[in-house]
């Protein structure tokens, strides 16, 4: 096969070769700018819809900077921020359980995973929010003594809702990203005289976060989101807020864009941190982070680190 | 002669494989030891038995003056707290196969690592005398390079300066050489060498005939988890008494 073909380009003989200042026409592609018009117009005629439909675009404007609608996304970047600190914690202590020694420990965090990761969100929300059902009082000797509905707000049953359930996946994760160090350097640590706590802390830890970075990005991402589960709790946050007012005006469809232009906007800010915060520890020199993109954090997972 | 290390009766099972069936080992301080012997035969289960990285099942190993792992009471051994179990092991400087370098850390953050965390020294400090161990070695000049960003030879060259940095009374290598390229084995050997000759107590796990040869002072034939043979080179090397210490040597000298 090859043969045949490189015999049949000889035809060319030397005799018959150009100069150096040839003309050089590089390949056309008629085909990318026939696909890429087809989009564009696909998307223009998506656009004269929306334009042309039944959407008041005025009341999209007006609520947008709404004080209910602001007070509202704050409430969703706090409950967000404040249930994605929970998941870390619980990711982090629950995954070193997982790899822990005791058996007993081990059985705990594989209960907790199970649990919080075989049901949904929107259960687990409901159930937090309802607790005082189960415990009407919460007594912990020296420390609490309150009426349950006290304590589980709306925002603490959101952010224990979303949080624990967090937490169940981040356990995984940290799981993963512990055993992906490789054990060699834990048993160098210990011959350096370094304890367990000193080894996890100093040598392993540090390698994990870098490995789990792109994850906790993806997890804000999809906090931010997740936390208009809230809304169905009475929590007012921003899906709550708009939800108030259209009952009220009847503009459903504007209030609901008003709500996903802040969304997307939130996203759209995080996904640009995830980037400059993986840049950044990505020049701490381990491979595994060298040649990120910021379109790859989206469906990323840990990576084995490079030999070492 | 002061004795640095002695190991009595260590025995190690994995499972029902029975590893080591009992070892006995006397090193002496400035002394350089090698065992050889084939694959399989125990030799980085015997060095890490030595360090407790792995615990024995039997036995135990003396280090300048304690034993390692546990305390002596009422004629029995007594587990202690790994706290103390770290600092002993810390005695011991370990060099393995596979460099275990920390690979967030640069080169002398790797060096500083231990002398930082585990003596308490201050990191001007450390960082002071990590620099002469890179000079040492060779190193100095790649001392904020990350460990991804070296070769072979020069990352097993930064691994022995970190087990130097602890000050350890014993330097253990693990076959240091057998996951190099073939034209970095000899950098690595030399700086080997040169701690020899500046009198570390050293016991080495290779293969290099050559190497036990001319720097050790006694070798060591392991077979199936067994001392074969022991004793001065030229003696064991040339001739064995033992029927398989001798084919495995014409095995590895063809
Ligand atoms: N952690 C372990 N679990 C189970 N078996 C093990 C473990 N470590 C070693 N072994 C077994 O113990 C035996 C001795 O292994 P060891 O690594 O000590 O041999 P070695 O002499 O160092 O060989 P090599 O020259 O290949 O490094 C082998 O049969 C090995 O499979
Ligand atoms: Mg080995």
């Amino acid at each position: 096969m090859h043969h045949s073909h490189s015999s049949s380009t000889s035809a060319l003989s030397l005799a018959d070769l150009p100069g150096p200042d040839v003309a050089i026409r590089p390949l056309h592609h008629p085909w990318r700018w026939i696909s890429g018009g087809l989009v564009i117009l696909l998307l223009a005629v998506i656009g004269r819809a929306f334009a042309v439909g039944q959407i008041q675009w005025t009341v999209v404007g007006e609520f947008l900077t709404a004080g209910v609608i602001i007070t509202g996304f704050g409430w969703t970047l706090l409950i967000s921020a404040c249930a994605l600190v929970l998941g870390v914690l619980l990711g982090f202590a629950f995954g070193i359980m997982r790899l822990s020694e005791n058996p007993i420990l081990r059985f705990a965090a594989w209960l907790y995973v199970w649990v919080f990761r075989g049901t949904p969100v929107l259960l687990q929300l409901l159930i937090w929010f309802n607790i005082a059902l189960v415990f009407p009082r919460l007594y912990i000797p020296g420390l609490i003594d309150a009426r349950m509905v006290d304590v589980v707000t709306p925002f603490v049953a959101a952010v224990l809702g979303l949080g624990v359930n967090e937490g169940s996946y981040l356990t995984e994760v940290v799981r993963g990203g512990i055993s992906s160090v490789d054990k060699g350097q834990k048993e160098a640590a210990h011959t350096l005289g370094m304890t367990p706590g000193q080894t996890m802390r100093r040598i392993i830890l540090p390698q994990t976060l870098r490995l789990i970075l792109p994850v906790l990005g993806n997890s804000a991402i999809g906090m931010l989101k997740f936390s208009s589960l809230a809304a169905t709790i009475a929590m007012g946050e921003m899906l709550n807020a708009a939800q108030r007012i259209y009952f009220i005006n009847g503009a459903v469809i504007e209030l609901l864009f008003v709500c996903a232009v802040w969304y997307l906007a939130g996203t759209t800010v995080l996904s640009i941190g995830q980037y400059y915060l993986e840049r950044h520890f990505g020049r701490d020199g381990a491979a595994a982070t060298r040649e990120r993109r910021w379109f790859k954090g989206w469906a990323r997972r840990p990576v084995a680190p490079g030999e070492a | 002669m002061t004795l640095a290390v002695k190991a009595v009766g260590i025995r190690k099972s994995f499972g029902s494989h029975e590893v080591l069936k009992g070892l006995d080992l006397e090193v002496a301080y400035g002394e350089v030891l090698c065992i050889l012997g084939p694959s399989g035969s125990g030799k980085s289960t015997f060095l890490r038995c030595i360090n407790h990285l792995e615990t024995p099942n039997g036995g135990y190993v003396w280090v300048d003056g304690a034993i390692m792992g546990y305390e002596l009471s009422r004629g029995a051994l007594e587990g202690l707290p790994v706290k103390r179990l770290r600092a002993q092991q810390s005695q011991l400087g370990m060099v393995f196969q596979h460099f275990n370098l920390f690979a967030h850390r640069t080169v002398l953050g790797n060096v500083i690592e231990g002398p930082m965390v585990v003596r308490g020294l201050s990191r001007a400090e450390a960082e002071a005398r990590a620099m002469g161990l890179l000079e040492q070695v060779g190193m100095a000049a790649k001392a904020s390079s990350y460990p991804s960003q070296l070769s072979g030879g020069q990352k097993q060259r930064v691994a022995i300066a970190r087990a130097l940095a602890m000050e350890p009374r014993v330097m253990l290598f693990d076959e240091p050489t057998s996951a190099l390229d073939p034209e970095l084995v000899g950098e690595v050997l030399e700086v080997m060498r040169n701690l020899a000759r500046g009198g570390t107590t050293m016991i080495v796990v290779t293969h290099e005939i050559g190497f036990a040869r001319e720097v050790a002072d006694r070798v060591v034939v392991m077979i199936d988890g067994e001392i074969r043979e022991m004793g001065v080179p030229t003696h064991v090397l040339s001739n064995p008494g033992d029927p398989r210490v001798r084919s495995f040597l014409s095995r590895v000298l063809a």
